[in-house]
């Protein structure tokens, strides 16, 4: 049996990487099903979960992996599931689920080629809008982009830390390429993981409203079996949990589930700054962009092109008011993203008429290269 | 109901009598009560309910505490209990 | 059942009870709420604490059940409330979970999950009210819907066969198979005492009138859907599970099909990864 948290030096890829931050975030419940490029973060946690007396379960299809880890979530236990493209889209009727029923869970996708079955063996980063959109309905979720195995194991605890607090599902928005490549991990001891758990409920049991804010706007969480006899439903549902088909019992439920995000857009969100602060054109990138971003500023310095990097790493909820205060000092935007233009138009759409924004993009298969970038910049700017 | 032959012991065994009571206000209407009650002691009333159903009302005393009127209602609207 | 004490004033479910949800959504003479009452008063009778229950639902009328239970109950989406319920079950298997859940639910949209249950012998209670019919969104045809019945997608009767439930749940592996119907109240509620201290995946199929959707259509008031009931089934205990076509002309079958012990998925996994 290996212990919880593996402390020491790793060479391992991202998947795993994955896993071990998992497992060392608290994570006990793993609902299943295999994909490339994602499989091996479940065959890590088969192998792991054990060790921390976890329950790894392979479901039928990505429908049921989703929905076993927010059954397991109700038990009190901290869920996590992994897919690529074709699942993720199975995912997204219970991720909408997660979303009104405030489920904790982390969802990691493992991006490939799409659409459809499309490039399986290869990355991509064109879920983006979907991790933001995919399920119907207007909501407010996580998504975290790690750049390296190394975030692969602190941004999973992140992920882990964040749901626990905002009783939200969080994605974990990697790609084939971060999911496969080996690098150096390395991995504290216990002691200096710092790791978030929900709140549970205090006082009397049969005054108890599930869904009436706490702290942050977020509602206590009880487990089964507490005592509490909670009613969770996935239709339109009023503080104590009971569906009511009223506008504004939705109104009211819809105020709360967005603002629990968009009040705290100063917690949540995380970026990277790189070169910023003297910056004419604004690099904005994330996950393996981001390394060719880091890169690509690089030899713009060389050449004397004042570039810097903003690099997300929570990609949603977006930083608008960063793209927005930087819109109106510099020349323009170029967003790096391994699609056809998905968070450029959130760039495009932040920056206005501030400054233009232009995308360096194209179809998965292939990282995006330094020089891609420099051409554009040259003949853009 | 009717029996082949009354039971020997007929006379020594007390027979358990049970009283209804009735929910009027949750009751939507259906019947099943009145149509299945072994006893026939119920019978839809003339007064009408919160919600405009006729609920049952007790037109005989022959209630056993069967409690089948309990298990058939699917509106928990009945139910007996032993009489004293 | 309880016995209620004398002069009770009270329903003698009314502590499993959202009371203040009633009156529920079920139309006058639908089913569900007598089998609803047969699962709460089952649960009574367990004499197991009420806190080690929970009740998952999907979508449709019987979907409603986890509504007004006065337990930790979870109305999902259409079709999942069988991968939701093994979530709870794997994370926590002190804890007896009840599916409560319509044909169109669990075998149509959620076909799938159920076999995938049955063949791990989940520890899970699965009571599938079959109505025959989708009835919350207006009477289309379902996966369970006789031949030749009419519905609002089959306005000149169905073209298609029925599944034979109690047969895919024995096929896929079920421990535990019976069939009743909703007026079979006593035998039912038995059979769910059974089926919740049955240790793995249990499946009680009750035949359910749904006058408004179903009935109406096929010409059939809910009072004679119940004489049909009454008057054509047969019960018959280990019946073979292949002969369990639903036709009210031959007579239907009811009665306990499977009870057989076999060890499930949460012991297997303790034994063979957490105790390697």
């Amino acid at each position: 049996m290996e212990p919880k948290v593996l402390t020491g030096e790793h060479f391992i890829n991202g998947d795993i990487a994955c896993a071990e931050g998992a497992i060392a975030a608290g994570c006990t419940f793993f609902g299943a099903y295999p994909i490339t490029p994602a499989t091996e973060v479940a065959e890590r946690m088969s192998e792991r979960l054990p060790d921390v007396c976890g329950i790894f379960i392979q479901m039928e299809d990505e429908i049921a992996a989703m929905t076993s880890i927010l059954g397991a979530a109700w038990t009190g236990v901290k869920t996590m599931t992994a897919t690529s493209g074709p699942g993720f889209s199975l995912m997204m009727e219970t991720v909408g689920l997660a979303v009104v029923t405030e489920t904790p869970c982390v969802v990691v996708n493992v991006q490939r080629g799409g659409p459809s079955t499309g490039l399986p063996t290869m990355g991509a980063q064109a879920d983006m809008m979907q991790a933001k959109w995919g399920s119907h309905g207007d909501y407010e979720i996580i998504a975290i982009a790690p750049s390296s195995p190394q975030e692969m194991f602190d941004l999973t605890i992140e992920a882990f830390n964040l749901s626990e607090k905002y009783r939200v599902p969080v994605f974990i928005m990697s790609d084939e390429v971060v999911g496969h490549m080996s690098e150096k991990v390395l991995i504290p001891e216990a002691k200096e993981i710092k790791t978030v758990a929900r709140i549970k409920p205090k006082g009397r049991k049969d005054q108890f409203k599930p869904y009436q804010p706490g702290e942050n706007g977020v509602p206590p969480m009880p487990a089964i079996g507490d005592g509490y006899n909670v009613h969770v439903t996935g239709l339109t549902h009023d503080e104590q949990g009971y569906p009511v088909m009223s506008v504004d019992t939705q109104k009211d439920m819809m105020n709360r589930l967005l603002s629990k995000i968009r009040d705290n857009l100063d917690d949540i969100i995380r970026t990277e700054e790189y070169l910023l602060d003297d910056a004419d054109i604004v690099i904005v990138s994330y996950g393996v962009s981001a390394r060719t971003a880091f890169t690509a500023v690089d030899m713009a310095r060389q050449m004397g092109i004042r570039v810097g990097l903003l690099r997300l790493i929570t990609v949603w909820p977006f930083p608008e008011e960063m793209i927005r205060d930087l819109s109106k000092r510099v020349k323009g935007f170029v967003t790096v993203e391994i699609n056809m233009g998905q968070i450029s138009r959130e760039v495009q759409r932040c920056a206005g008429a501030n400054a233009p924004s232009y995308l360096v993009g194209h179809a998965g298969g292939t990282v995006i290269t330094p020089d891609e970038v420099i051409h554009l910049i040259k003949e853009a700017f | 109901m009717k029996y082949w032959r009354a039971p020997l012991d007929t006379d020594e065994i007390a027979v358990v009598r049970g009283k209804v009571y009735i929910i009027n206000d949750r009751c939507k209407g259906c019947g099943y009560c009145i149509e299945f009650c072994p006893r026939e002691v119920l019978e839809f009333s003339k007064e009408f309910n919160i919600k405009g159903y006729h609920p049952p009302v007790v037109k005989s005393d022959g209630c056993l505490n069967c409690h089948y009127c309990e298990l058939l209602c699917p509106e928990f609207a009945i139910y007996t209990v032993e009489a004293d | 059942m309880a016995k209620a004490k004398a002069n009770q004033k009270v329903h003698p479910l009314e502590e499993l009870i959202r009371t203040e949800r009633l009156p529920h959504i079920w139309c006058s003479g639908c089913g569900v709420g007598t089998v609803f009452s047969a699962c709460l008063a089952a649960i009574q009778e367990t004499g197991i604490d009420h806190k080690k229950f929970s009740m998952v639902s999907g979508i449709g009328c019987s979907g409603r059940g986890a509504g007004y239970v006065k337990l930790d109950s979870f109305h999902t989406t259409h079709g999942r409330s069988i991968p939701f319920a093994t979530g709870i079950k794997m994370a926590n298997p002190s804890l007896n979970v009840i599916v409560f859940s319509g044909d169109g639910d669990l075998f149509a949209i959620g076909g799938n999950h159920f076999i995938h249950a049955a063949r791990r012998n989940m520890d899970i209670t699965v009571i599938c009210i079959n109505n025959f019919i989708y009835g919350m969104t207006g009477g289309q045809v379902a996966a369970t819907t006789p031949h030749m019945d009419r519905s609002a997608t089959t306005p000149y009767g169905n073209p298609e066969m029925p599944f034979n439930l109690p047969l895919m749940a024995y096929a896929s592996g079920a421990t535990y198979v019976a069939r009743w119907t909703m007026i079979h109240s006593r035998d039912l509620t038995d059979s769910f005492v059974e089926a919740i201290n049955h240790r793995g995946f249990s499946f009680i199929e009750v035949l359910s009138p749904c006058p408004i959707n179903y009935g109406r259509r096929n010409k059939i008031k809910s009072l004679d859907m119940l004489k049909l009931f009454a008057d054509n089934t047969i019960i018959k205990n280990n019946a073979d599970p292949a002969e369990l076509d639903i036709d009210f002309k031959k007579g239907v079958v009811l009665g306990k099909f499977v009870d057989i012990d076999k060890p499930t998925p949460d012991e297997n996994y303790e034994k063979v990864c957490m105790m390697r």
